[in-house]
């Protein structure tokens, strides 16, 4: 708990609600007649409303990106790191716009929302929503904070596979794209380790075929499962030796299977903790986002087709140890924007953190986005001439 | 942009650029801090990127506001596609690679036209220090013979007789320290009297 708030935090924040009445008819087909969109903003948005950046957020984040909800807070939110007074995203000079996504479980619209048509909560029944979906609720938002046109849309992993689309299905409603540790599309093994995150949780005996909630149950034991796995290949193999090593709680072998390693202590305190904060239902959903996401399809398959669509200047990054979305995957993304002569600058960053060090506070990293973010301040309109 | 914090540019960086024509499309490869490709930009209109494979040179570049490509240049050009920029930049990088060979075969592949400069190990003050018993590293920036990064020096006699191999025509060779059509004994001692090279090369066509 902070006894009082760090100079460069954005300090107490709290979360907004934008409803929306306008039918949204998504990929699969189907339609949400109304939803919410939970929110934060920090920063101030300029009488020219062109200051305002968009955060996207990953498969497992929300809407409080920045600043604490009460002095109580054990932490603040999670890239408080970068966003604030005098940091990469300065928020004495952007308006930084986060959302929760559709889907989610922090407070958008998601399966733990009631269903108008039904009374009950949606649960499994809500639609399976894709990127392409996030990215035109995302622009509703923007246009109820009347927002034309971002100074730039940012995000890591699947934040910046949104941030991507964005520039594809909105050309012209953003100047910048920072696309971080991200990929065009998953690979098999990505797929591979979603569907079994997603069979330990629809294993688990209290999943009721996602009707957990009418039995009064949650399927714990699936979802930190599921969450175990994904912990392990968001770090790299050198920083779980490193951290954790072959250490052992004692020193006489148990000869059983109680927690013995540390590394098994700790993975184990990971998923319960994520059970506490994390909706089964939401975890199935975002996976399955993220299977699907792929905005070369629509274009014969071709990226560089895609991306030709863009207008946005691109900023790409990728970390050395991150084998879940390798730099070589970012350079796919590079590759084609560069063959379609767009302006893109690309940077692989040296860490031993694996696909997390999106979410880190390492140096050449938070440079790179400092650096670029002053370019991104560069090409905000002059006072009087709007975009 | 940013880019108006105008870096002073190396001597041949200053020669590249009254080399490349308004408008071109310039890939630079070891753009360094992004000097050149920065005042390109802003006074011959030129577009493209810098390939750069330290992080900190690329931060630098994307604080000048220049496009950069974080690259290994011994990786090759495998990114980018035949013929995809007017002039390909190699200025005083050529020794600091694992290849140059592959090397200037890729520029003169990826770019119409290729724009090389070295320091020619053949200047008879290099060889005057080789008598004297001491590897020449090539001027006070580039540190001592066990701490730079060249591994690949030539000569310009070296140069040329590898473009000829390779099917690179030379289509200008001038030297930084002299005249324009260089002084009378860069033009006919070029090995001897030439320190800082310059070329422009291009796929020698049959």
């Amino acid at each position: 708990m902070p006894e009082t708030l760090p100079k460069d935090s954005v300090g107490l924040v709290a979360a907004q609600t934008a409803h929306f009445d306008r039918p949204l008819t998504l990929d699969c087909g189907r339609t949400l007649a109304h939803y919410d969109l939970v929110y934060e903003t920090y920063g101030t948005l300029n009488a020219e409303r062109s200051n305002a950046i968009l955060v996207c957020h990953a498969l497992s984040g929300d809407h409080h990106a920045a600043g604490f909800h009460s002095l109580d807070d054990r932490k603040p939110g999670w890239w408080d790191n970068a966003i604030g007074p005098g940091k990469p995203l300065d928020t004495d000079r952007f308006f930084v716009v986060c959302p929760n996504n559709l889907g989610g479980c922090a407070g958008s619209t998601g399966p733990g929302s009631i269903d108008p048509g039904t009374g009950q909560p949606f649960g499994p029944d809500f639609p399976i929503v894709t990127v392409k979906d996030w990215v035109e609720s995302q622009a509703r938002l923007a246009d109820q904070l009347e927002i034309t046109q971002w100074a730039a849309v940012i995000g890591g992993s699947l934040g910046g596979m949104q941030a991507m689309q964005w520039a594809i299905d909105f050309p012209s409603r953003l100047r910048h794209a920072l696309v971080i540790a991200a990929a065009p599309k998953l690979s098999t093994q990505n797929i591979a380790f979603n569907e079994v995150a997603r069979q330990a949780i629809r294993s688990d005996s209290d999943f009721y075929e996602g009707r957990y909630f009418e039995h009064d149950a949650i399927p714990a034991r699936g979802l930190a499962l599921a969450r175990m796995l994904g912990h392990i290949t968001y770090l790299s193999d050198d920083v779980l030796n490193a951290k954790f090593g072959r250490e052992r709680r004692s020193d006489s072998k148990g000869f059983g299977y109680e927690v013995e390693f540390q590394i098994e202590s700790y993975l184990r305190y990971q998923g319960q903790a994520f059970v506490s904060r994390f909706d089964a239902n939401s975890y199935l959903l975002m996976t399955k986002t993220l299977d699907y996401f792929d905005p070369a399809q629509e274009y014969g398959d071709d990226l560089t087709a895609a991306l030709r669509q863009t207008l946005a200047e691109f900023l790409v990054v990728s970390f050395s140890s991150d084998w879940r979305f390798a730099p070589s995957r970012s350079r796919e993304i590079v590759r084609s924007l560069i063959e379609c002569d767009r302006p893109v600058s690309y940077a692989e960053i040296e860490s031993e953190q694996g696909h997390d060090s999106f979410l880190l506070p390492i140096r050449q990293y938070h440079r790179v986005l400092g650096n670029y973010m002053r370019r991104v301040e560069a090409s905000i309109p002059a006072t009087g001439s709007r975009p | 942009m940013s880019a108006d914090n105008h870096t002073a540019l190396r001597l041949d960086q200053t020669f590249i650029a009254s080399m490349i024509p308004e408008g071109a499309r310039v890939l630079d490869l070891g753009c360094g801090d992004g000097a050149l490709l920065a005042v390109l930009v802003r006074t011959r209109n030129v577009t493209g990127y810098g390939l750069e494979i330290d992080t900190d040179k690329v931060i630098a570049c994307v604080g000048a506001g220049v496009n950069v490509i974080q690259t290994d240049l011994d990786d090759g050009l495998q990114t980018f596609d035949d013929h995809s920029f007017d002039v390909v930049i190699l200025s005083q990088t050529l020794q600091a690679v694992k290849f140059p060979d592959r090397l200037l075969s890729e520029m003169v592949r990826v770019g119409g036209e290729g724009i090389v400069t070295f320091n020619n190990y053949g200047h008879w003050r290099y060889r005057l220090q080789m008598l004297m018993g001491h590897v020449p590293v090539g001027g006070p920036r580039m540190g001592h013979w066990f701490d730079n990064s060249n591994i690949h020096m030539c000569t310009v006699a070296d140069f040329e007789a590898l473009c000829a191999d390779r099917g690179i025509e030379v289509l200008q060779r001038s030297a930084l320290d002299g005249a324009p059509g260089g002084s009378l004994a860069t033009r006919y001692l070029p090995n001897l009297f030439t320190e800082g090279a310059v070329y422009r090369i291009r796929r020698r066509r049959s």
